[in-house]
């Protein structure tokens, strides 16, 4: 066959060898002009035109031209045609090998040239939205559904363009209207659109992400083995174990920053009543950003507690803080304070037990339990009486939801698993009724048996009541039934109040007002034996004791006396008391005296027996209050050695009254079997000269006279008066804690001792071992004495 | 005068002295020059001491208090230490003997505060010693001192510093039973070329019922105990072999 190119005029099969060399020849002398005529690129430009063979398809023309700017077919074109044809028909040993061919890349049209946003716009035209084979998550094709819609409902090419947005926050965002996120997305450059985020580069195999409208609107997929762990489930986060928990679990394994995805899902199922604890009380401010409490946990750090923002987005307690960051990367962390919850709760049941009602329980970690028995018409009724202690929370900042119900069973049960009210009144003998729908997990349960109940697919208290009772109690314990009866209320379940403790005050008043010193001391002895018998049937010990003495004119004299240890002993208290009478201002007379408890420890009733017939250790607790109570407790202290080689760090100051260690009256006095009573291994050694007094800063001495690297000092000079060394030992080399400061990791100190020609002695130091330049600058310090 | 009056009158006048109780309890030195000069044979333990500096050097100021730190450590139980000011470095005072669980550290905003946590600390009667730091002491506070020293039965040494800058620590009059001056001495050569213990010249100034005496003593070693130096210190320095030979025997 004959192919006859227009202008070449050459032949495929006369193509030898030489001939193949001269048509090389004329190409080579064609592409510089060209290039001329089709580069567009300026020279300068810093683009650099890529190769176009590598990146299109084989089978596709190298030199073929967009049809808008069809321009006629250029000489070289033409011959390269032939010149491939040509080589394509020599045998494989005889091509030429492609360097040869001059592989010059030609000019591609740089895609900054044009206005960006023109390119743009092009490139949005030209793109599909995505693939035709795309489907959605239940294997619909997209575009079949797109087209199903109405015309109204159909979303608009931008909107299912606006894929790859990242939403810095996504509780913020997705808290905007939805129009407002589209014009949002609009506003940004178009030109970020094909991100290289997924790297795919906005080339074949890109899918778009699916929009987000219509992922909400899509029925949820059910996973099973996603989700929470099920072995550190709580019973309160079994709830979280509906399809929409475990479609947040699906999503949130693909490592991928879905946060506004998962949002969308979520703000949907929050109207089916998956609001967890939100409770509209304008007094509660959200947190700006979603706020979690951890715990550590072995090596895993825990979720404790979660906010209604991130419970919304499917946090639950007990999930791993590396999951939840997958899902909220923005996510607020702050350790969990059980111990603080605690005494706070604590504080709640006491206020509640003083001014509400007067039985009141700490049934767990997070809940109470009222009797209202007789104390709610005091308040408007039941609901109001609730309505005022959520009221009274949420001005605290604390969201709560109460239940009231015949049984503390059912009222436990419906609060934390009814409904999302702040408030529920459960009408009187209709527990069952609420009950039946609510799982397992409110009858109060061992996590054992839940498991063992949801293996059995008992998923509702209903089907528990509707069951033979002794094959259940059989099957699990008692327990089982026990808790069924206290809830329904078949069986009685007895409240274990909180016991309110009373101030403690004794006080006087006085038909003429006193104001000598013998009076008030006279007021003082009465009335100590009296509050140390208040304390005694309290079975308490006071720590802080004030004296307020009331004045005729109004203004009370206040004494303030604090305890080392807990105590009741009157004498002491009298002494200490009795002292400090003179700074009592009598004024124009006193007319009440009062000794209030301030702080008071529990102190039970002690034993005399062992101090009657050994000798024990003198009680220091009476020594160290009336010298704290004169100069301050802070002004009293006890060295407490600490392993530390660095002098300023070796002692630190404790509580005088710390735990001595069980060896102060081991041996008798005149025992001479032992004469070193000091213990094994004390953080001091006992011979490594330490100097008696210690400078509070190391002080700079000049002149050192010192052979490197490590002979003592022959002489130095310290606050103008030069010193003649004699004798000295040393160095004793003191280096950083690397572990505290990463600066002393290479620092170090060489510690002398050294004797002056008069008998003085030194502990002078040089930083740096006078070998390496890191480990100090070879200057000296005095540093002790 | 009957003859019956006159022994009252003796115990009244003893009574008033405070010396009522002469078999009161002592702590020896162990050191046998410096027990047999002191009046009970060592330091009275219910008693009021008082220890200075010779010079107003640090040096002597460091004998001074690891002297008294010898002493305290000797003792059993707790020791309050009423401070001036917080240099005191407790690893300095282990190796003088008194371990850091014996010690409560106080600090008085002056003198007068001092004293009285002194006291508080001497009428307790549970501590084995009260340990203070005064520059001016009245004579009637001294006395205040030593008469709660002996109701409480516990030692109190009280670290003298002069009130002026050259002035000698010792010119008020004191109801202390003794009064000590420790001064740094120069140590002798250690055979090993190195430090030896500190050496110091510790002078008696004053002691009831006994004639001020001086000795040089060597600095308490771990358990608190002082000891005389094995070699005088005016001796012509011995070669090192020698020294070495001395050492052996």
């Amino acid at each position: 066959m004959r192919t006859t190119p227009p202008e070449s005029g050459l032949e495929a099969d006369q193509v030898s060898s030489a001939g193949l060399a001269e048509k090389l020849g004329r190409v080579a002398a064609l592409t510089p002009e060209e290039r001329v005529k089709q580069c567009s690129t300026p020279k300068e430009g810093g683009w650099r035109p890529g190769a176009r063979w590598a990146r299109q398809g084989r089978g596709q023309t190298v030199f073929e031209q967009p049809a808008a700017n069809a321009a006629p077919t250029l000489p070289s074109q033409r011959e390269r045609g032939d010149v491939e044809a040509a080589i394509a028909c020599l045998p494989a040993h005889r091509r030429p090998p492609s360097r040869e061919l001059g592989r010059s890349s030609e000019a591609a049209p740089n895609p900054f040239a044009g206005s960006m946003r023109e390119m743009a716009k092009r490139c949005e035209a030209a793109r599909h939205p995505f693939r035709d084979d795309t489907q959605d998550w239940n294997g619909k094709s997209l575009q079949q559904a797109i087209d199903g819609l109405p015309a109204h409902q159909r979303p608009s090419a931008k909107s299912l363009l606006r894929g790859n947005d990242v939403i810095a926050d996504p509780i913020q965002a997705a808290s905007r209207a939805p129009t407002h996120t589209v014009g949002h997305a609009r506003a940004r450059s178009p030109a970020k659109r094909p991100t290289a985020r997924d790297g795919h580069n906005g080339e074949a195999g890109f899918i778009d992400p699916p929009n987000l409208a219509r992922l909400a609107q899509m029925p949820p997929v059910r996973h099973h083995g996603e989700g929470p762990r099920p072995s550190s489930r709580q019973p309160e986060g079994r709830d979280g174990l509906d399809e929409t928990g475990l479609e947040k679990g699906r999503f949130f394994q693909t490592g991928r920053q879905l946060g506004p995805l998962v949002r969308r899902v979520c703000e949907t199922s929050a109207g089916d009543g998956e609001a967890g604890m939100a409770i509209d009380l304008p007094a509660v401010p959200a947190p700006a950003r979603p706020l979690v409490t951890i715990e550590k946990t072995g090596a895993r750090v825990e979720l404790v507690a979660v906010c209604p923002a991130s419970r919304a987005a499917g946090l639950r307690p007990g999930m791993a803080l590396t999951t939840a960051r997958a899902q909220l990367p923005d996510l607020d962390t702050r350790p969990a304070d059980p111990q603080g919850d605690a005494a706070d709760l604590s504080r709640l049941a006491d206020t509640l037990a003083r001014r509400w009602s007067p039985s009141v329980e700490m049934s767990d970690a997070d809940g109470l339990l009222i009797d209202l028995s007789g104390v709610a018409h005091l308040r408007g009724g039941e609901e109001m009486f609730c309505r005022r202690v959520v009221r009274m929370l949420a001005r605290h900042g604390v969201t709560a939801r109460i239940a009231v119900a015949d049984t503390p069973g059912a009222a436990w049960a419906v609060a934390r698993y009814g409904t999302s009210e702040a408030v529920h009144v459960v009408a009187p003998s209709k527990q069952a009724d609420v009950l039946d729908a609510l799982p397992p997990a409110a009858l109060r349960l061992e996590p054992g048996a839940l498991d063992l109940l949801h293996r059995l697919g008992v998923e509702r208290i209903g089907q528990l009541t509707a069951m033979p009772r002794a094959p259940l109690a059989r099957r699990f314990t008692r327990a089982i039934v026990d808790r069924l009866d206290q809830a329904l209320g078949f069986a009685s379940e007895a409240l274990d109040p909180i016991v309110v403790h009373d101030a403690i005050v004794v006080a006087r008043r006085f038909l003429e007002p006193i104001a000598t010193a013998g009076a008030i001391e006279q007021v003082l002895r009465d009335l100590t034996p009296e509050l140390a018998e208040r304390l005694r049937e309290a079975s308490r010990g006071v720590r802080s004791l004030e004296l307020v003495a009331d004045r005729v004119d109004g203004m009370p004299q206040r004494l303030r006396i604090g305890f080392a240890r807990p105590t009741r002993d009157v004498p002491h208290i009298l002494r200490l008391l009795l002292r400090r009478i003179e700074e009592i201002e009598p004024g124009y007379g006193i007319d009440a005296m009062a000794l209030h408890v301030r702080r008071c420890d529990r102190l039970e009733a002690e034993t005399l027996g062992p101090e009657l017939v050994e000798e024990t250790p003198p009680e220091l607790g009476t020594l160290v209050d009336a010298i704290a109570n004169r100069i301050g407790s802070r002004r009293l202290w006890r060295m407490r050695p600490i392993e530390s080689d660095v002098p300023e760090r070796s002692s630190r100051r404790t509580n005088p009254l710390e735990k001595l260690l069980a060896r102060t009256m081991m041996s008798k006095p005149g025992d001479v079997g032992r004469l070193d009573e000091r213990v094994a291994n004390h953080p001091w050694h006992a011979r490594w000269r330490r100097p008696a007094r210690l400078l509070p800063r190391p002080e700079k001495v000049h002149h050192v006279l010192a052979e490197l690297p490590d002979c003592p000092p022959k002489r130095f000079t310290w606050r103008g008066q030069t010193y003649r060394i004699v004798r000295a030992e040393g160095p004793e080399r003191i280096r950083g804690e690397w572990w505290r400061r990463s600066t002393e990791r290479d620092a170090l100190r060489d510690y002398f001792h050294v004797e002056v020609e008069t008998g003085e002695r030194f502990w002078i130091f040089r930083r740096g071992d006078g070998v390496r330049g890191e480990t100090g600058d070879l200057t000296w310090y005095l540093h002790g004495r | 005068m009957t003859s019956s009056s006159l022994p009252r009158l003796v115990e009244t006048v003893r009574a008033i002295e405070g010396d009522a109780r002469r078999d009161s309890a002592v702590l020896s030195f162990g050191v046998e020059p410096l027990d047999q000069r002191l009046a009970g044979g060592g330091i009275q333990l219910d008693a009021l001491h008082e220890i200075a500096g010779e010079g107003a050097n640090w040096a002597d100021d460091s004998a001074a208090l690891l002297f008294i730190c010898g002493i305290a450590a000797r003792l059993r139980g707790t020791v309050l230490w009423v401070l001036r000011s917080r240099d005191l470095f407790a690893p300095g005072l282990y190796q003088a003997g008194l371990d850091p669980d014996r010690v409560i550290y106080a600090e008085a905003r002056d003198d007068v505060e001092l004293l009285a946590v002194m006291e508080e600390g001497l009428r307790h009667g549970g501590l084995a010693a009260v340990v203070g730091e005064a520059k001016k002491v009245s004579t009637t506070a001294t006395r205040r001192l030593q008469l709660a020293a002996r109701d409480g039965n516990t030692l109190a040494l009280m670290l003298k510093r002069p009130a002026k800058r050259g002035e000698d620590p010792f010119v008020v009059p004191s109801a202390a039973v003794t009064r000590w001056k420790v001064s740094h001495a120069p140590s002798p050569p250690a055979p090993w070329g190195g430090l030896g213990p500190a050496c110091w010249r510790l002078a008696c100034i004053r002691q009831r019922a006994g004639n001020p005496f001086e000795l040089i003593v060597e600095a308490p070693d771990e358990t608190g105990r002082i000891a005389l130096p094995a070699q005088l210190v005016d001796r012509p320095v011995a070669a090192p072999g020698a020294a070495l030979a001395h050492n052996a025997a």
